[in-house]
């Protein structure tokens, strides 16, 4: 510790601070450009001088160290005439067209140069024109307006993990850029438009659209993934502007994804729907809000008097909020059901009474892992955020393990990088697990013994087995495909086995707010009646005569869609609550009640790291349609049940943190799967790709433009697999599966495990298909057989 | 040089004698700091490659130090002595920095143009000669001065440069 003195102000602080950290803490202004918080310091842009007593000139505010009895100056006539000449300088080149630019009006440099510019220019001189880059569909570059203080180049280096942009030639002819054009790749780009202090980088779809004063800001929170980034929704005259990130040191940083930023543009989505609607006689009407709810509840009731309640199903997405969550299943349990679900992709439900999730984790922890093992995890595209950490912790030097059934970049150096087939997976988990077992000392694992392999463990085996085991702090994240495994539990099972011996946590995933939905009981487990409720899987496959759909577009989002739509076909009434209307839903659906979106109504969501984040609504719902909480009400009174007088969605969070988290239906606490033997064969992957997660994202036109949603419908499949099987690079394969056939296109990919063939799920393809994860075959098109 | 490999796995990179010459520059550095070598290997790769660097020439440089193509790139672009595009078989670069200026580097630059046929930042029709403007290349005390190809010349009159140019004809 070191006492300096800043501007009068004595003040004992850290001795490896900057002079600009500790002004920032002791709220001292000090201008900017250059310098941010979370970035290194460049100390280019010169704004941040000020006076240090006893130096020969100002000194980078940014750039040098605080030392005993220094006494600062911030507001001195050395600081200001400083700060003054260069802004003079910063000011040369830039155009001044604030009228014409998005950045007026929340621009550091329009700010700075009010109040360290001068009311006059003395530069007469032609300024310099830079021509803008077409960096792809969410950024627009003014590069005229750049003041080279590099923040996005450094945020390309050392956040996002690839450096894009960079600034290319010298002096005058400096340029930032990209040199070759191309669109950037990070799913974390769109934080650059925040980073840059003056117009150059502006959000495309936000362009022209609005200025920062006529909107007002509303702290939210995204619902796309499981960190619950927070953000603010920017709003003008009840339409959503634009969405910004808000500081959560503990969650998201000062960053949103990619995704969390501009799903917003899928609110008004001509799709959007904004009626109650019915079907009668197989026409579609609109109507009114009491007779939709009527017509749902009277359909459920009947569906109830002639089958039996255990004949009602509901899904609902894990967007949904954790009150929506909560009410959904306390109604369809109230009408006599515990089929209750949310885990969409998930095939593999044995283990469900073993509990996996953790009471002490959190995000900073993962920052803090020495080692990382990743299981069939797609993190980038997953969590973008969580990617962002291990990142943070790879930069450490934590070892990153990335075993998948497909090898993604993850812009990160040294990662461990397995691309195998399931049964590869299997038998290198339970490769892992015996180079384990002679540490297992107190911990039994006799019954564990008859099932590994014979096989002595490989040395990458070792390896990770060795860099868990010696960790501080280590962690096995189980990501999404794995969850979509027919024998999920079998994995699920080994990595809780190498997470007991040796210390690391167990951490599956959480999809959106599924914290928020196990915490609210929409899982099954038989509360309402005796009868074994049916799970995500179970519900399509014994074909319920009533299905309750909440956010849920089960060609898209459920694991097995061919399965999910001909049991909404056969089923005699459907109830579909969403935000948006689809022709699909109009097949199979009896009534389709507007939902309002995320933005347009309160609630809570409950993040990874258990933290619980209620917000309130932006904007008002569009047209007729109504927040969930509220709809589900409704429907509770129209059924006549008790408890269902909630007037505000605190009402609804207050009773549910009063009820305790609910364990779903499950045959043995302690699950041991009898053999870790999988089906032989191809089998097909199916990747949800980041941008087509869930209803809203895939209605985000800008989203949809990027350059990774350009090859849905592509087939890829490695190349010694396309040899083996004489198929060629560009050529028309057929896909088949059961019944099932579908000619697409195929691309030769090295990136593919070897028994594996690669289409990516929630597109108009995958939608035709069955099951995720299980057997597929291929070849090619228009042969006979 | 047209027998360069400029895609694929960085061990195959370039051709054999190059790759040897580069790497010679490399282990120079410590480990995981190929980027210190960014400027020697782009020499060589230059100089193998008839003066000037090309697109895909710098990309596979990027790939062979395990570097961002963008980093190579903001150096290749900040130095004059990096062409991007092809050049004469010999470059001229005279200095029109402030002492050459002084002591009459416009009368060589003049007669420079005048005896080569071309402009500054041309090369001759005959692929001979490339000539340059340049800033200063730290030889004031011997202004005006140029560089042919890797040698200074200094103390210039147009008697001088025509000598210089007959030598290498």
């Amino acid at each position: 510790m070191v006492t300096i003195e800043i501007d009068g102000i004595s003040l004992s602080v850290d001795a490896s601070k900057t002079i600009i950290q500790v002004a920032d803490e002791a709220g001292v202004d000090i201008p900017r450009f250059c310098y941010h918080k979370k970035l290194s310091v460049a100390a280019n842009c010169r704004m941040c001088l000020v006076e240090v007593a006893g130096a020969r000139s100002a000194l980078p505010a940014c750039a040098t160290l605080v030392s005993e009895g220094m006494q600062i100056h911030t507001q001195s006539t050395v600081a200001r005439n400083a700060q003054r000449a260069v802004m003079e300088f910063l000011l040369i080149n830039h155009p001044l067209d604030c009228p014409i630019c998005d950045q007026g009006g929340e621009c550091e440099l329009q700010d700075m140069s009010m109040g360290y510019g001068a009311g006059i220019s003395r530069f007469s001189e032609r300024k310099r024109v830079v021509p803008d880059k077409n960096i792809g569909p969410l950024i627009q570059t003014d590069m005229t307006r750049c003041i080279h203080c590099t923040r996005c180049v450094r945020f390309g280096q050392e956040i996002a993990g690839i450096k894009e942009l960079g600034a290319t030639g010298r002096g005058e002819h400096m340029e930032i850029g990209t040199y070759v054009e191309h669109s950037l790749i990070s799913e974390l780009s769109g934080n650059i438009i925040d980073l840059c202090p003056v117009g150059a980088l502006t959000s495309k779809p936000f362009r022209y659209k609005a200025r920062a004063w006529e909107m007002t800001a509303h702290p939210s929170v995204a619902p796309h993934d499981a960190v619950g980034s927070n953000i603010e929704v920017h709003v003008r005259r009840n339409e959503v502007m634009r969405v910004v990130p808000r500081d959560n040191e503990a969650l998201n940083e000062s960053w949103i994804s990619d995704r969390d930023r501009f799903s917003y543009l899928g609110l008004n989505h001509p799709e959007r729907c904004l009626k109650p609607l019915i079907k009668i006689h197989g026409q579609w009407q609109e109507t009114d809000w009491q007779t939709a709810l009527e017509f749902a509840v009277e359909g459920l009731k009947s569906v109830k008097a002639k089958n039996g309640p255990e004949q009602i199903a509901g899904l609902i997405s894990p967007t949904a909020t954790t009150e929506e969550a909560y009410l959904f299943q306390k109604w369809l349990r109230g009408l006599g059901t515990d089929n209750i679900d949310h885990r969409l992709r998930q095939q593999d439900f044995v283990d469900d009474a073993c509990d996996y999730s953790l009471q002490d984790w959190d995000l900073s922890a993962l920052s803090r892992s020495d080692t990382i093992v990743m299981l069939g995890c797609s993190i980038r595209s997953e969590q973008p955020i969580i990617a962002h950490r291990i990142r943070q912790a790879n930069t450490r030097g934590a070892a990153v393990f990335d075993i998948n059934f497909v090898g993604h970049e993850l812009f990160m150096s040294d990662v461990h990088q397995h691309v195998v087939s399931p049964v590869a997976m299997m038998q290198m988990l339970s490769g892992i697990v015996k180079s384990l077992l002679p540490l297992a000392k107190d911990i039994d694992t006799s019954d564990w013994l008859p099932l590994l392999s014979e096989r002595t463990p490989t040395a990458a085996e070792q390896n990770v087995a060795m860099q868990l085991s010696n960790a501080n702090e280590s962690v096995i994240l189980l990501g999404e495909l794995l969850e979509q495994h027919p024998q999920g539990a079998k994995y699920r099972k080994l990595a809780s086995l190498i997470s007991r011996l040796t210390g690391a946590k167990l951490v599956w995933l959480p999809k959106a707010n599924s914290v928020g939905h196990w915490q609210a009981g929409a899982i099954p487990s038989p509360k309402a009646s005796k009868a074994i409720p049916l799970n995500a899987l179970s519900m399509w496959q014994q074909s319920c005569r009533a299905y309750v759909l909440f956010n849920v577009e089960p060609e898209l989002d459920c694991v097995n869609p061919v399965l999910a739509m001909s049991s909404l076909q056969h089923a005699s009434f459907v109830v579909q609550i969403n935000n948006f209307v689809t022709q699909q839903m109009q097949s199979y659906a009896d009534v389709i009640l507007p939902l309002a979106a995320f933005t347009e109504t309160s609630g809570t969501f409950i993040s990874i790291n258990k933290k619980w984040q209620s917000f309130t609504g932006a904007v008002a719902a569009k047209g007729d349609s109504r927040p969930g909480w509220k709809i589900l009400r409704v429907l509770g009174n129209i059924s006549r049940l008790s408890d269902f007088d909630y007037v505000s969605s605190e009402d609804v969070l207050s009773t549910l943190k009063t009820e305790l988290r609910i364990q779903p239906h499950g045959e043995q606490q302690t699950y041991l799967p009898e053999d870790l033997q999988l089906e032989q064969g191809l089998t097909y992957i199916a990747e949800v790709p980041s941008y087509r997660c869930d209803s809203l994202v895939r209605r985000s036109s800008a989203l949809q433009n990027t350059p990774e949603m350009q090859e849905l419908t592509t087939v890829k499949i490695h190349p010694e697999l396309a040899q083996k099987l004489d198929l060629q690079d560009g050529q028309q394969v057929l896909l088949s599966q059961h019944e099932q056939q579908h000619a697409l296109e195929l691309k030769l990919d090295e990136t593919v495990a070897r028994d594996c063939v690669y289409l990516q799920a929630t597109t108009s393809v995958s939608a035709q298909l069955g099951a995720a994860m299980t057997r597929v075959d291929i070849k090619p098109a228009g042969s006979l057989t | 040089m047209t027998d360069m490999q400029v895609t694929g796995p960085a061990e195959q990179l370039f051709n054999e004698q190059l790759r040897h010459r580069l790497d010679s520059w490399i282990v120079k550095y410590p480990v995981n700091q190929s980027r210190s070598a960014l400027i020697p290997c782009m020499h060589l790769i230059q100089d193998a490659n008839g003066g000037w660097l090309s697109e895909d020439l710098l990309k596979a440089l990027a790939v062979y130090l395990d570097l961002p193509f963008i980093s190579v790139m903001e150096v290749a672009t900040f130095y004059t002595m990096f062409e991007l595009s092809p050049v004469g078989k010999h470059k001229i670069s005279v200095c029109t920095n402030i002492s050459c200026q002084l002591n009459g580097s416009e009368a060589i630059v003049e007669h420079l143009q005048q005896r080569l046929g071309v402009k500054l930042g041309e090369t001759t029709d005959d692929g001979k000669f490339t000539l340059r403007e340049v800033e200063c290349l730290g030889a004031c005390c011997g202004a005006p001065m140029l560089l042919l190809d890797k040698q200074y010349h200094e103390f210039l009159t147009p008697e001088k440069v025509d000598e210089l140019l007959e030598g290498i004809k």
